[in-house]
């Protein structure tokens, strides 16, 4: 529907362009890690979801620092957590405000993208600790498999953050959330396939350039379905004016070398050095013109 | 005029912009009691208005609106605006830390002790109002003078008001003036409406308005416009759900088990 919109600019600008960016990244390599040990083949696939776990947990700390940076009152981070308001106290859960839901998912995600940290170094370097021996069970994949949701909430919500808003463009359309997701899981495949170059096969690489391809579609998906809503609510001139045409450009090629990727399933070389840059400025370049150009 | 102000009972402004003369006394007011800095001074260079716009040193602003009259000549739509102090008020709804609370005299109000400056509520805010202020490193906005009404005293800007433009008290009492004001206007054939009085904007508004002209020629959303930031909470987290399934399918697309060797 359309709707006229006289609210004024939060002034979200770089750490929070930063921190989605990143959210998504981080989202995305523990649900790749997730995917690779769930639904992968026994072993075929072990450097990389070792990768994917060890990118997870370090992307993630860089996160709250974002956040709190961006907060007028840094010092005064905790206040998202507990209630501070005289004579009340206790935790504060706003389960209607998605920044507040998504503190706690992003407080549990690091603690669980931790322990899945600590037990893969621990198993990369031969380790046979506690932490190893939970994740190496059925309990390590109830761990892993709920890593993996908050993952998936942590790379997407930030999305519906922007919705829950009375904003042009950010309030006028309900594809932002599932955007996020796919975009960031595609820079994480990417990420994941640099890391993994040099220690996993060329069967493990061609099957992250495949991934990144699948995801790139949904990505895909959701940008037409993010236009089509906006050209509904009269704001797709707000994302394409002013020269912001020129990140969708980028964002377009980063959905290009992805998509070819998939249509060349199979051949080597498919996450070549130019590749993964072009990806992950993609993905830099889709948050940034969905960040600014309503502000 | 007096008004005996107690803890329990809602209270608010009723803003008659058909007697506003534009004096901004009530922006001086305001900004006397609440000890606000001024702006810096420049030329907006589109009107007497040289305030822009609330924000968190501006708690009330006096709009100058150019228009045309009925007869063709020039008019002019003044409005002192201010926080709505709505009854489902967007900013409260995502406030993360609970730091904007609904007072007992039914006005929202933000605890600046509490306040961390993430911003949420700016974006939410469907009229504009809320402002960040990098000196304290929070937001403001008009607070319904809360310290006033708990020493029982009227806010500032109604106690300034020379024209009663803006009136101060009871809700229950001011719907009752503007009914009768909306009556008085439409006998003297004049078509003004009441912004706010009744639950179709945000549930009724604590600061509401007597306007001369739709709503949007002052900068407020028409009652369709009026939309909570809320209704995108279903939407927003089902599309965040699609794009979830469809992106773990097209992992398990890639990762399946396949036979294939390493050497292909």
């Amino acid at each position: 529907m359309d709707h006229e919109h006289f609210a004024v600019s939060p002034d979200w600008k770089w750490y929070i362009l930063l921190y989605f960016f990143l959210a998504g990244i981080a989202g995305g390599a523990y649900v790749i890690g997730a995917l690779l040990r769930l639904a992968g083949g026994a072993g075929r696939d072990r450097a990389a979801e070792r990768l994917a776990f060890l990118v997870a947990f370090p992307v993630v700390l860089i996160c709250p620092i974002l956040l709190t940076l961006d907060l007028g009152s840094p010092g005064r981070f905790w206040h998202m957590l507990i209630n501070t308001t005289p004579g009340q106290g206790g935790v504060n859960f706003v389960s209607r405000s998605p920044m507040s839901v998504g503190v706690w998912a992003l407080s549990l995600f690091a603690l669980v993208s931790f322990v899945t940290f600590v037990a893969t170094l621990s198993e990369v370097r031969g380790g046979r600790g506690a932490a190893v021996r939970l994740m190496a069970g059925a309990g390590g994949s109830l761990v892993v498999l709920a890593g993996a949701l908050l993952g998936l909430f942590v790379a997407s919500y930030t999305g519906v953050l922007l919705s829950v808003s009375n904003q042009a463009v950010w309030s006028d359309t309900w594809t932002l959330g599932g955007l996020f997701l796919a975009s960031g899981m595609s820079a994480a495949a990417v990420v994941v396939a640099q890391f993994a170059r040099r220690r996993a096969g060329a069967g493990t690489e061609r099957r992250l350039a495949e991934a990144d391809g699948w995801f790139a579609v949904v990505e895909l998906l959701f940008v037409v379905l993010f236009f089509i809503t906006l050209g509904a609510a009269g704001t797709a001139g707000t994302v394409l004016g002013h020269g912001w045409a020129l990140l969708w450009v980028v964002v377009g090629l980063g959905l290009l070398v992805s998509l070819l990727g998939l249509a060349r399933r199979g051949m080597a070389g498919a996450m070549a050095v130019v590749t993964p840059v072009l990806v992950v400025l993609g993905v830099f370049a889709l948050r940034a013109v969905i960040i600014f150009s309503p502000q | 005029m007096s008004v005996t102000i107690s803890a329990g009972t809602a209270y608010g402004f009723f803003t008659d912009t058909s007697i506003c003369i534009g004096c901004k006394a009530c922006e001086v007011a305001c900004k006397e009691w609440n000890q606000l800095p001024g702006n810096p001074p420049h030329f907006l260079g589109d009107s007497f208005d040289n305030t822009g716009q609330l924000d968190a040193m501006n708690w009330r602003h006096v709009q100058f609106r150019e228009t045309t009259s009925a007869q063709g000549g020039p008019a002019w739509l003044m409005m002192s605006d201010v926080c709505k102090h709505c009854n489902e008020a967007s900013c409260m709804d995502v406030c993360p830390t609970g730091a904007i609370i609904r007072t007992e005299y039914d006005t929202v109000f933000i605890q600046q002790d509490v306040c961390n400056g993430c911003r949420n509520c700016i974006s939410a805010c469907p009229f504009g109002v809320i402002g960040f202020s990098g000196d304290t490193g929070t937001v403001h906005k008009c607070t319904l003078c809360y310290d006033r009404l708990q020493a029982g005293m009227q806010p500032a800007c109604a106690q300034a008001c020379p024209t009663q433009s803006i009136q101060f008290g009871p809700l229950v009492e001011l719907h009752a003036r503007a009914d009768m004001r909306l009556v008085a206007l439409q006998s003297q054939g004049h078509d003004p409406i009441l912004y706010g009085r009744d639950d179709n904007v945000y549930g009724g508004l604590g600061a509401f308005f007597l306007l001369m002209d739709k709503p949007e020629s002052y900068g407020l959303p028409s009652t369709a416009s009026a939309v909570r930031p809320e209704r995108n909470n279903a939407p927003g987290y089902l599309g965040a759900l699609l794009g979830s399934v469809l992106a773990v399918l097209g992992g398990l697309i890639a990762f399946r088990r396949r036979n294939e060797t390493e050497a292909q």
